[in-house]
């Protein structure tokens, strides 16, 4: 019980707080075209341009190889890893997603290399040392923890899945089943539920924030289109 | 403070990153804005009692009108990519030189008083209370960042470290800590018509000056008109063109262009200065102020074409600002914007940019051009910053890179380009931009310029280069003062249009241009 009320209270912090913050940044004004170019000149061309930043990280490729490799296994691997989960969630499995389960299993061991990777770096290099804060390690620790325990319960220590999933499934139909009271996992779940509630409030928004950011969202047409936001628009009529 | 000792650091073989060195720049300190300067431009001169209070007030009010901010503060990661990227850091090995770093200097103050974590926890996400400590590393290491948007290139999310610092600044003027150099030069601007506050008269007697050495250098008399009603172009260029060197060379090409394709050309005594030092305090208003002499001057004159001169952040701002602010572009359907577009000639871009101009009259056959001219050059070319990060010329992405290297190389035989990480949009900004040229930050500017002494260094040797052509004004005036500490001759510096005036044919349409 204290686990389902924990998984309703962290959903309903995580869907609040990004509605909020995702509305927050739609209702605020980018005045000036401020685009890093060379950038796309067109609508279509900007959606590109994002699509490379979101899937390839293309601007980080540019700048740092390692910081590159690590972040892109970390996050593909739990892109997989996550996907491989909605088995939990969903009945019957479909097709697809029983094929990628073999590719979701695995991929936890990119992911927690990745997630290694970058808490490496946070020890040895010494600029990212300095700029490091004590939430920094605390959110890469968590994710490691995730991962672990994840990868613990899928390949040394097999948990009640079956029940798990009628837990899961109780949840989203407001049937309450028992969590499997399973150590491993209960550590699992209660770290999972502690990074939905600090996502919104973290420096984790760099996932909605992304496709917020004048200087990669905007086109590149000053000269040909032009771009007032309502608070300076004002100033026009004064003249 | 003024004329500080310090250590002129070492070219190497390649840029290097040094290990860090905290605090090793936190004295330096750009002279305050005394009373007048601040007055004229609304702010106070001293802190007052409220002055916290003040300066979380005009954060709140900035994070609501500004989404950049508002999402970079909230966006990193600290992963670390743009550590080693700003010329400031690997030029003084301060931390807080780093973007990252010196964007916490406000995200720690964001965090305490706007976010929830850091309200509830602040030293686990690294939040911090706004003491007078801050405010003064604020002041510091806001006016040790030349607004070069090269860390945003490398961002994964676009950070713009210069969004940060402008924001900085407007906050550090509303609070009483406005900078001397930049806000005086803006009180300039306003009152006089340019950054130099030379006043109408003193200009023309300049520019008949000017005429009168180009006749008696090349025998053709080239004009250079102000206040012409009813030219076809208005040149609007900085100030320094005017009277600086090497700048001055590159008004006499502008000048020997327009003659030479027979295109009637004006400047304007109100709009005497292309330079917009609104971009760097972040101040919408000023700046838009600023601009609008342009607007009013090409209203008054009547002319059906604006065309700017080299000069890297007014270009910027006139790329990608003047028809968000003043309605001089296209596409605005508002009775302001109007006004002004159906007076211009919608067969070229507007504004346009003189080297646009330049490329395309000697592609086109209009102007004839003798490359050997310069044979006694070997050229390179110095991207600066706001042209190649924060504009365009041309219709491609990427123009601003090529049509420059174009146009040197059409005036030019020998060229080189610097190492790739150094040039296009990975440039090295030249230490001087963003309201950082005053002698009062000169140990600030020589050390922010060494990846880019360096990065010259290397094709000094290797092919022998002995110009760096640039079409910035401050890159000019900054590369001149400081490039010799680093050992070279401060004449290796010009502008693209010094090298066109050397090459360009004058004779061929003499007869023709003042039919037009």
């Amino acid at each position: 019980m204290i686990f389902a009320g924990t998984f309703y209270l962290a959903t309903l912090l995580l869907v609040v707080g990004l509605v909020y913050k995702i509305f927050d940044y739609s209702r605020t004004p980018a005045p000036l075209k401020i685009p890093t170019t060379p950038a796309p000149t067109t609508q279509k061309g900007v959606v590109y341009r994002m699509a490379k930043e979101v899937v390839l990280f293309e601007s980080l490729f540019k700048s740092n190889k390692w910081i590159w490799v690590f972040g892109w296994l970390f996050h593909f691997g739990m892109l997989l890893v996550l996907i491989r989960h909605l088995r939990y969630f969903i009945t019957p499995i479909p097709e697809w997603l029983v094929f990628i389960q073999p590719f979701g299993k695995y991929a936890s061991i990119m992911m927690v290399v990745g997630l290694l990777g970058l808490l490496a770096r946070r020890f040895v290099v010494d600029r990212v040392r300095y700029i490091s804060t004590p939430s920094d390690y605390v959110m890469l620790v968590l994710l490691i923890g995730i991962g672990i325990t994840g990868m613990l319960t899928t390949f040394v220590v097999h948990t009640d899945i079956v029940a798990l999933k009628q837990f899961f499934m109780g949840l989203m139909f407001f049937d309450l089943q028992p969590v499997p009271q399973d150590p491993i996992i209960l550590a699992h779940l209660a770290m999972v539920a502690l990074l939905m509630v600090i996502f919104p409030i973290s420096k984790l928004l760099h996932a909605p924030g992304l496709f917020f950011s004048p200087t990669r969202n905007q086109a590149d047409n000053p000269r040909e289109h032009r771009h007032v936001a309502a608070w300076a628009a004002r100033l026009d009529q004064n003249n | 403070m003024a004329a500080a000792e310090f250590d002129i650091p070492e070219i190497k073989e390649s840029i290097e990153i040094p290990k860090l060195r905290e605090g090793v720049m936190s004295h330096a300190k750009s002279f305050l804005a005394p009373k007048p300067v601040q007055d004229y431009m609304g702010y106070p001169h001293e802190l007052g009692e409220d002055w916290k209070e003040r300066a979380i007030d005009k954060m709140g009010d900035l994070l609501g009108k500004y989404r950049s901010l508002k999402v970079f503060l909230d966006a990193c990661v600290h992963c670390g990519a743009c550590t080693d990227k700003c010329h400031y850091y690997l030029g003084t090995s301060d931390p807080k030189n780093m973007p990252v770093a010196r964007q916490d200097l406000m995200r720690q103050v964001y965090r305490r008083y706007f976010t929830t974590a850091g309200k509830l926890f602040p030293k686990l996400v690294g939040a911090k209370d706004l003491t007078k400590e801050v405010l003064d590393d604020w002041y510091s290491y806001y006016h040790q960042c030349s607004e070069c948007r090269r860390c945003s290139v490398f961002c994964p999310y676009g950070i713009d470290t210069a969004e940060i610092t402008m924001a900085g600044r407007e906050i550090l003027n509303h609070v009483g800590m406005g900078q001397k150099y930049s806000n005086e030069i803006l009180g300039k601007v306003q009152k006089i018509g340019n950054n130099l506050g030379l006043p109408g008269p003193a200009l023309e007697d300049t520019l008949i000056g000017l005429e009168e050495d180009i006749e008696a250098d090349t025998g053709v008399p080239v004009k250079m008109p102000i206040d012409v009603q009813g030219a076809e172009v208005l040149l609007v260029t900085p100030s320094a063109d005017f009277f600086s060197e090497p700048h001055v060379e590159s008004l006499i090409g502008y000048a020997k262009v327009f003659h030479a394709a027979g295109i009637s050309w004006t400047l304007s005594s109100h709009a005497s200065e292309a330079g917009n030092f609104g971009l760097f305090n972040g101040n919408y208003e000023t700046m838009r102020k600023v601009a609008m002499r342009i607007r009013d001057a090409a209203l008054e004159l009547g002319v059906k074409r604006i065309v700017v001169g080299e000069c890297g952040h007014a270009w910027r701002v006139a790329y990608s600002f003047w028809n968000t602010l003043t309605g001089l572009g296209y596409g605005g359907n508002d009775p302001f914007s109007i006004e002004l577009q159906k007076q211009l000639d919608h067969n070229y871009p507007q504004p346009q940019h003189i080297c646009e101009l330049t490329n395309d009259l000697i592609k086109s056959g209009k102007i004839k051009v003798d490359p050997s001219q310069n044979d006694d050059l070997v050229v390179t070319y110095h991207d600066s910053c706001n042209v190649a990060r924060a504009s365009r010329m041309g219709d491609m992405p990427g123009g601003q890179f090529i049509i420059p290297r174009e146009l040197i190389k059409s005036v030019a035989n020998n060229f080189h380009n610097m190492a790739d990480d150094t040039i296009y949009e990975s440039t090295f900004c030249c230490g001087g931009g963003g309201g950082l040229l005053t002698d009062d930050l000169m140990e600030v500017r020589v050390k922010g310029a060494l990846p880019r002494a360096t990065a010259l260094n290397a094709v000094v040797q290797e092919y022998q280069v002995n110009f760096m052509a640039t079409i910035c004004a401050i890159c000019k005036a900054q590369f001149t003062k400081v490039l010799p500490k680093y050992g070279f001759d401060m004449s290796m510096v010009g502008g693209v249009h010094q090298l066109v005036g050397k090459a360009i044919q004058l004779e061929a349409v003499e007869k023709t241009d003042s039919a037009e």
